[in-house]
């Protein structure tokens, strides 16, 4: 106990000095593409410094079109994302708890999986236009095999003990799939929503860059065109904090959800 | 009887699929959703020998160089970054923040900088692919095996050799496992820099179907890409068998016992 006790102020200082240097590599980082371009290692033309690409962002953040492009590109990326995450989820533990079906789809998934997203960039266009829907489509398409796969694996990975105590203790099909198989794959499934969410971004801004519909791609593609060179990388500096935030999100929902899980029981007792 | 059992059970729905598009497409009159024998058709038609040449092998050889600079690049930063902690704790909110970006954002940034040609789309993709495989051989060159780590010092085990047999391979499952994730990143950055910023390529050529309204030869080309997905995810889990036959050996040994 007391070596606990004597180890705990050395762990928070260790903690301190890692947010530290981390805080210092991003300065450094924003101070490294401040100077690049005032020396001339890029042209200054196509790749302006820092403090100008933020003055650009807060003057974006006063119009209220940058306001509804954000809004249309978190609309498109949510209703795709919960478009995959339910469809992945319920087809998921379908085939993850009856291996028949398994088995009888294992080869239709792996030749449909690796079917890159954007192929079907065409095909929607003639089919939906420049509308939302095609990229919710493309969006569904790449978002579905990653939870899909997890959730599969997750249901496959239940432990054949604690299946046996429910079936001891005559546990209808759906208590079963409430009480042993749900917890049991919960790990699983947040593993896939957090890919899904990453790529649901990526096919999302893509769409938008590429078809045209409404979007802060669309923006970014319109400012291109332009040669508002300065919204361009203001702009995509949104799209970057916006992975970074929907990630921070999950991973808080993750330790939240799960937390009476021994992975992460483990890590808090070390801590 | 089993083998028999498993066959059918392997290409059994393909195969109600593929026919059930088939039949259900035969004779369609939808203007853009042809039938499936129209499609196979065009298909034949528009990739000959010599549109392979002109449009499909520029664009994978800049598929391939894209992504084999960003495995390169992710492990040898990789491998640096991992084995040093200071660096490690003042890189990883950076990185952290660059992964974060969607990808498809640098087409417009690549193409102010370098334009249109080749290097843009290169650039594209080894700075798109990098970030898993770098992430990913720094997570793995940090958890070595300590063992293993006492092992080589214990010998004197230094430079290139420690390097070669320690941490590379100690890291190479979660190397692999960067690399598996790069792959679909690469064709989607191919494909959508050709749309975005080319006269030439794959991905121009379908878009170029679609503008002129040649429906069969535009769904052809969307085959084409599927195709040259499933191929490289196939060429990809061979080369992962091969590289990682071990350490699946090993894991299959630890779950017996």
């Amino acid at each position: 106990m007391v070596s606990v006790a004597a180890r705990r102020p050395r762990v928070t200082g260790r903690r301190y000095r890692s947010v530290t240097l981390g805080a210092l590599g991003l300065i450094g980082f924003g101070l490294v593409l401040e100077v690049a371009p005032r020396i001339g290692v890029v042209p200054i033309d196509f790749a302006p410094p820092t403090s100008q690409i933020l003055v650009t962002l807060v003057e974006q953040l006063d119009q209220g079109s940058f306001w509804t492009a954000l809004l249309r590109t978190l609309t498109t990326w949510a209703s795709g994302l919960a478009i995959a995450v339910v469809a992945g989820a319920v087809i998921g533990v379908l085939l993850g708890s009856l291996p028949i079906l398994r088995a009888a789809t294992a080869t239709t998934i792996e030749f449909l999986r690796p079917i890159p997203s954007v192929a079907l960039i065409p095909l929607v266009i003639v089919l939906y236009g420049t509308t939302p829907r095609s990229t919710i489509t493309l969006v569904v398409y790449a978002a579905f095999w990653q939870m899909l796969i997890q959730v599969m694996h997750g249901v496959a990975d239940v432990d054949p003990v604690a299946l046996d105590t429910a079936r001891s203790f005559r546990l209808g099909p759906w208590a079963k799939v409430r009480y042993v198989v749900w917890p049991s794959a919960l790990p699983y499934v947040m593993t896939g929503l957090r890919l899904a969410a990453a790529v649901a971004l990526i096919l999302t801004i893509t769409g938008e860059l590429v078809i045209g519909s409404p979007g802060l791609g669309k923006e970014i593609d319109t400012a291109q065109q332009s040669n508002e060179v300065r919204t361009v990388y203001a702009l995509i500096l949104v799209t970057g904090v916006l992975g970074v935030l929907i990630n921070l999100v999950i991973r808080r929902g993750e330790r939240a959800l799960l937390s009476w899980h021994p992975a992460n029981r483990a890590e808090k007792g070390a801590a | 009887m089993r083998i028999l059992w498993r066959i059918l059970l392997a290409i059994g729905l393909p195969v109600v699929l593929v026919a059930g598009w088939w039949f259900d497409s035969a004779g369609s009159e939808d203007f853009y959703q042809p039938a499936l024998s129209t499609i196979v058709d065009a298909f034949g038609r528009t990739w000959t020998w010599e549109m392979f040449q002109e449009q499909v092998f520029p664009s994978l050889w800049r598929l391939l160089a894209g992504y084999f600079l960003a495995v390169l690049l992710g492990v040898a930063l990789g491998a640096l970054i991992g084995l040093s902690r200071s660096s490690r704790q003042v890189l990883e909110p950076v990185l952290e923040f660059l992964r974060a970006f969607p990808p498809p954002v640098l087409v417009p940034i690549a193409i102010l900088l370098a334009g249109i040609g080749d290097r843009t789309k290169i650039l594209v993709i080894v700075f798109g692919c990098v970030w898993p495989v770098l992430l990913n051989t720094i997570e793995g060159v940090r958890a070595r095996d300590e063992v293993l780590s006492d092992t080589c010092r214990t010998y004197r085990i230094t430079g290139l050799l420690r390097l070669r047999h320690l941490v590379l391979r100690a890291a190479s499952p979660q190397i692999v496992t960067g690399a598996r994730q790069a792959l679909p990143l690469a064709i989607i950055l191919m494909v959508i820099s050709e749309m975005m910023a080319a006269n030439e390529g794959l991905g121009f050529t379908v878009l170029q179907f679609q503008r002129g309204f040649q429906i069969p030869e535009m769904w052809s080309g969307v085959l084409l890409l599927g195709l040259i997905g499933i191929v490289l995810s196939l060429l990809f889990r061979l080369a992962e068998r091969s590289l990682l036959g071990w350490y699946h050996g090993q894991r299959a040994g630890q779950r017996e016992f």
